[in-house]
């Protein structure tokens, strides 16, 4: 698991009261991203809930580009193949390829970004804004606080990127690492329930 | 330029806020003036405001909620005299707008920054102590979440300067809190209120799960903690799973009256029900987390006093787990009438009536564990006394409650008001002045008055009983809750009774002002030498008091539940001491990134609140960038040399010898 890959950097000197700080920080993230899901579980609800209130407005079918979510789908899927060759880099003590990987990693999560922002704002310029119906609150809403995760990843990397110009890879680098880590695969396994309940099940 | 804040804002018509707003000020001046002519600014900063000591964020949290008691308590009372006023058509002396302000904030007041800041803060003071550890597992977010719930806190009181509060109810439900039917800044200064010092509240249940959970000592295995950490490990878990929908209800209804949203709206789709579901979701959880940690003290303190190890620590542990499990599952209940049916009532009534089972077997263990020991009547066991008799009270109403039945007759009456004030005080409130009595000697290093608790004590449970009471009573005469007058001119000697009530609980409270100056007054005769005033039986009480800030010099092991008592057992009661050698200690540095946080936290929710959109971005930012200075920063951790370890050690060994 995520702790074990950390456990070979663990060893340096004073280590005997704080046992395995980078594994508390690890585990804790952890338990961050379950009370995340919290938050994204209530929005699912809702938005269940909230499915037949179209007040006369669109349905999903009738708005739904499943083409071009696609895609943005497939690029986040990808993000997450180049992530986890970036989390290799660490394990390897390759620092570039590392920064290479989280570089690539960026560009295809700007690019699921970008893709979200033009279904947006395509969507409120046919005056299906968030405020048209309950339905298109809730969808707006799921998906944008999703979209608004992704976006804080986006931070992150470049926080990432600049730390290891820095520092390097050392003992604070990598935990944090690791944690970027978990967020950007928990934030894919998200858009998969994203993807499956509302664009498909949408359009179905 | 300022949004919707101008000079209108400052309710200067009303004599009753102005008179309080000049009370402030004038308190507000003597602190500042007398910080400033002791200068004290400095140790202030230091010592106190940057700390990440786990110990002092707990002191500083009691102080807060203590402070925030009063302000709550003064709500209180100002109700009752109303009710005692506004009878057969007379209309008191607060108009309706300011009476649903003030039953608005006092709920709002009392749950999340009294009632929480209390539960918190003495999980700070006790929790890494009871464990064996020396901070927490984040200590930089421990002090984070602390300043973001003083943020939350000091929204709550500029409410109360500049604008109003809310008038809902305080968990303002839906379409009510819409912007239709409140389109003032009240329900905005909830809102923020609450999201922020509940994001707070959400980091402090992730550092005390990880910290239990990680960092416990050698030999600390679960089933050998402390009981009171092992409520406070559910109530984390409780936070953790629970905080997180309150955050996404907040945000939906912020949507709803910021940017037209249609969530909880009449039109366009809304569902209404959905927000009442949804913050009951969290509703009820929260009110086990209140709860769970008080029943964790009333066990140390039966266990410690009786003398006895606790009757069933097992079953104690599984009853609170069961509790953990079954709040997540009765959350309908406040809302039978929601009209879902037969089915669904039932399963929620029934789930409701199962949690008295958990409940009344910790009951029976606490009164096991006094047959037959030797039990002194000190005051927190007073609490405890007083506790078990008024919360298996408010917990049979609270069975009469879960009938779905009888609860269309008795939904939105004065019951439901005895009924909560009953466990609610009766179980929190008892709870964590008990607690308070109980641990205040390991913050200190002195105990507190015993005369002037005991006094406490009795004016609290005579006046909640007198205050509470005649409600039951006018519940079955017709009276509901939340009415600023009554036509039925019958009801007003019940009311006047109440009334009193509410003014021996004030007289209650002054006598714990009073005990606290008595005891500093007395805190060289009262003090406590030898770190273990009680003749304790965990680990809090194996290390000096007020505990050095790394708790412990050696790493305690552990071998059993109660283990510092075996050990001053086998010891001839005399409990172990550290020798040396001893090693250097890893600890985290002091931060003054939280305290800034927490500033640019309460301009940034301000701002949001009158709507002054540049300010809020300048609040946002500047709380990123204090974050991103955080995140940049090395020097996050320092050793204290073991010769610097070994002189403390000395010293209070010496202490404790010169006394014996």
């Amino acid at each position: 698991m995520a702790t074990d890959t950390l456990s070979n950097h663990q060893d340096h000197a004073h280590e005997h009261d704080h046992h395995d700080t980078a594994g508390t920080k690890i585990f804790g993230f952890w338990v961050y991203l379950m009370s995340d899901l919290v938050i994204f579980g209530s929005l699912f609800a809702t938005y269940a809930v909230l499915l037949g209130g179209t007040a006369g407005g669109p349905t999903g079918a009738d708005i739904f580009e499943l083409d071009l979510i696609l895609i943005s789908t497939f690029m986040l899927l990808v993000s997450s193949f180049t992530y986890g060759m970036a989390v290799l880099a660490m394990n390897a003590d390759q620092v570039d390829k590392v920064k290479k990987w989280l570089a690539i990693t960026f560009l295809l999560g700007a690019g699921f970004i970008g893709i979200e922002i033009y279904e947006f704002q395509h969507l409120i310029h046919l005056g299906y804004g968030p405020d048209r119906s309950a339905f298109l609150s809730a969808f707006f809403t799921l998906v944008g606080t999703h979209g608004l995760h992704v976006f804080f990843g986006l931070v992150w990397i470049i926080v990432m990127l600049i730390q290891l110009q820095k520092k390097g890879l050392t003992d604070m680098t990598r935990p944090r690492i690791m944690c970027l880590s978990l967020f950007w695969h928990f934030l894919d396994i998200v858009w998969i329930c994203v993807f499956s309940f509302v664009y498909l099940m949408g359009v179905l | 330029m300022f949004g919707k804040l101008s000079f209108d804002a400052i309710p200067l018509h009303d004599p009753i806020i102005m008179v309080v707003a000049m009370g402030i000020a004038i308190g507000g001046a003597v602190v500042v003036g007398a910080l400033t002519y002791f200068k004290k600014w400095k140790w202030l900063w230091t010592e106190w405001l940057t700390s990440v000591d786990h110990k002092k964020l707990g002191i500083m949290y009691f102080l807060v909620a203590l402070v925030m008691l009063v302000r709550g308590f003064a709500d209180a009372i100002m109700m009752r005299t109303q009710l005692a006023m506004a009878a057969g058509g007379a209309e008191g002396y607060l108009p309706p707008s300011h009476y649903d302000q003030i039953f608005t904030a006092h709920g709002v007041i009392m749950i999340f920054f009294v009632a929480m800041p209390m539960v918190i803060g003495l999980m700070n003071l006790v929790v890494p102590l009871q464990i064996g550890a020396r901070d927490v597992a984040f200590p930089f977010l421990n002090n984070l979440s602390f300043w973001l719930f003083v943020a939350g806190v000091a929204l709550v009181n500029v409410s109360l300067l500049l604008g109003e509060f809310a008038k809902t109810g305080w968990l303002a439900y839906a379409p009510l809190s819409g912007i239709e039917y409140s389109p003032g800044v009240g329900v905005d200064y909830w809102i923020w209120a609450l999201q922020i010092s509940g994001i707070g509240t959400t980091l402090t249940g992730i550092n005390f799960f990880v910290t239990i959970l990680k960092m416990r000592t050698k030999g600390m295995k679960l089933f050998r903690m402390p009981i009171f950490t092992w409520t406070s490990l559910c109530a984390n878990i409780l936070i953790i799973a629970s905080f997180p929908i309150l955050t996404a209800t907040i945000a939906l209804l912020t949507l709803d009256r910021y940017f037209g949203f249609h969530f909880f709206t009449n039109d366009f789709g809304g569902n209404m029900m959905m927000y009442v579901n949804l913050i009951w979701a969290w509703g009820h959880p929260e009110v086990y987390i209140l709860i769970l940690p008080a029943f964790g003290v009333f066990s140390e303190v039966i266990a410690t006093f009786a003398r006895k190890r606790l009757f069933g620590y097992t079953t104690m542990v599984w009853a609170t787990a069961a509790i953990t499990l079954l709040s997540f599952i009765v959350w309908l209940h406040h809302f039978f009438t929601m009209g879902a049916g037969a089915n669904v009532n039932a399963f929620f009534g029934i789930a409701t009536m199962i949690i008295a089972i958990p409940t009344g077997v910790k009951i029976f263990n606490w009164l096991f564990t006094m047959y037959r020991g030797r039990l002194q009547f000190t005051s927190p066991v007073l609490w405890t006394l007083g506790f078990i008799i008024t919360f298996t009270l408010g917990g049979m109403t609270g069975v009469m409650l879960s009938v779905p039945a009888a609860n269309f007759v008795l939904h939105n009456s004065l019951f439901v008001i005895a009924h909560f004030h009953n466990v609610i005080i009766g179980g929190v409130v008892f709870g964590m002045l008990a607690g308070l009595t109980y641990w205040f000697p390991k913050a200190f290093g002195f105990k507190l008055d015993e005369k002037w608790g005991k006094r406490s004590f009795w004016f609290w449970i005579v006046g909640f009983y007198v205050a509470f009471m005649p409600l039951y009573v006018l519940s079955f005469f017709g009276a509901v809750r939340r009415m600023q007058s009554y036509e039925n001119g019958d009801w007003q000697p019940l009311m006047i009774i109440a009334w009193f009530g509410a003014v021996l609980i004030l007289i209650g409270i002054a006598c714990t002002v009073i005990q606290f100056l008595v005891s500093i007054r007395d805190r060289k005769k009262n003090a406590d030498v030898t770190g273990d005033p009680w003749d304790g039986r965990t680990l809090e009480w194996s290390t000096s008091s007020p505990a050095p800030f790394y708790n412990f010099a050696h790493e305690p092991e552990v071998n059993d539940i109660d283990d510092f008592w075996n050990k001053k057992q086998a010891n001839g009661g005399k409990p172990p001491r550290s020798k040396p050698p001893y090693q250097d200690i890893h600890m985290p540095k002091d931060t003054w990134e939280g305290p800034l946080i927490g500033l640019f936290a309460t301009v940034f929710g301000f701002a949001l609140v009158w709507h002054i959109w540049w300010l809020a971005i300048v609040g946002g930012l500047a709380t990123f960038a204090v974050f991103m200075a955080r995140v940049f920063r090395d020097d996050v951790d320092y050793y204290v040399p073991a010769a610097e370890v070994e002189r403390i050690e000395r010293e209070h060994q010496q202490r404790v010898e010169m006394q014996a």
